[in-house]
């Protein structure tokens, strides 16, 4: 592999990554948004982290897979449950962790 | 003055304090997932130097995994650029819904701040901010205490790919999916919010199955939004 040639290329990913991070903080962070916009965007976190995690319960592998062998899926129905009822962070980010950790050791 | 001094510092503790409180979750998925792509870099052939300049200067968890894959497969370096551009688009929804909350911010700090904008930092921020705690050394505190577990975790898997095959013991890969769990249930604020995580989740699977490729989430995300103005509408 020519290092040099993937350095450059580092360099264009850079751009192209940082340059959608900073142009809407940019330009719209200065200017009044219309209300409609507005509550547009207070949906976007929402549906931004529902498209982005549930493809990976329902289909870890790139399949759907509703067996109970998908861990990723099964694992988040207590791991929900913890944060709806506890609204720890911390806590349910271990709960998801050692629940994977404890299947995989005792049953697989 | 020593007592203001004093105040001084126990307010840096504080903030310094509930910083690494609020990273501690990115750090626990950062620091496995950094570590798995600083294995696969290496194995995939990028030089040390080069595994580590991409976590400091590209610093995007997903894109830089699939860009290792594309150099690893003799991909050009144009179209490695393109589809890290097209994976890392949904910055452009999550900088532009942070927006309102940043109107007091000068360019040069929201260009510091932007830059270490990441799908986990985004999630942390929005609940912050949403509750008011739009502190500005807090927030740069988080953003670099997430990249420093970024870089870190890298560099720990640079000096480890020689020993490690297997990236997955102690339910490490399950950080990230556990956290966005517990950000999307903190995002939750009545029942618009329960039907647009529904229908946007679904819809992102099924794009993604479909052959959208990386723009599932992009799409997905664009309907549930105006889903939810939609909703939000026939409420009023």
């Amino acid at each position: 592999m020519d290092q040099r040639l993937i350095l450059v290329t580092l360099v264009g990913m850079m751009a192209v990554t940082y340059i959608p991070r900073l142009l809407p903080a940019l330009t719209l962070s200065s200017r009044e948004l219309p209300p409609v916009v507005v509550k547009w965007l207070s949906y976007v976190p929402t549906a931004v982290l529902s498209a982005m995690l549930v493809p990976s319960l329902l289909a870890p592998e790139g399949m759907i897979n509703l067996s109970f062998d998908n861990l990723y899926l099964w694992v988040a129905i207590p791991t929900f449950a913890v944060a709806m009822f506890t609204r720890n962070f911390f806590g349910t980010v271990a709960t998801g962790m050692g629940l994977v950790a404890a299947v995989r050791y005792f049953i697989t | 003055m020593e007592s203001v001094m004093n105040s001084s510092r126990n307010k840096l503790n504080a903030v310094f304090i509930s910083a690494v409180k609020q990273a501690l979750p990115i750090v626990l998925g950062y620091l496995p997932v950094g570590f798995a792509y600083g294995v696969l870099a290496r194995k995939a052939g990028l030089s040390i130097d080069n595994t580590v300049i991409m976590s400091l200067i590209v610093f995007a968890g997903s894109a830089q995994f699939i860009a290792v894959g594309l150099l690893a497969s003799g991909a050009s370096a144009l179209s490695v650029i393109i589809t890290t551009f097209i994976v890392n688009l949904r910055h452009l929804l999550m900088s532009a819904a942070l927006s309102p909350y940043l109107k007091k911010w000068s360019k040069l700090q929201l260009a510091a701040f932007t830059f270490q904008l990441t799908d986990e930092s985004f999630a942390v921020h929005s609940t912050r901010f949403s509750n008011g705690d739009t502190d500005k050394s807090e927030t740069y505190l988080i953003n670099c205490i997430a990249q420093l577990a970024w870089v870190g975790g890298t560099v720990l898997g640079i000096f480890s790919s020689t020993l490690i095959t297997d990236v997955k013991p102690m339910g490490l890969d399950y950080a990230l999916p556990a956290m966005f769990i517990a950000l999307l249930i903190f995002q939750i604020k009545d029942k618009s919010h329960v039907i647009v995580g529904l229908v946007t989740g679904l819809l992102s699977t099924a794009l993604a199955l479909g052959g959208a490729g990386q723009w599932n989430v992009i799409i997905a995300t664009l309907i549930g939004a105006t889903l939810g103005v939609a909703i939000s509408w026939t409420r009023d």
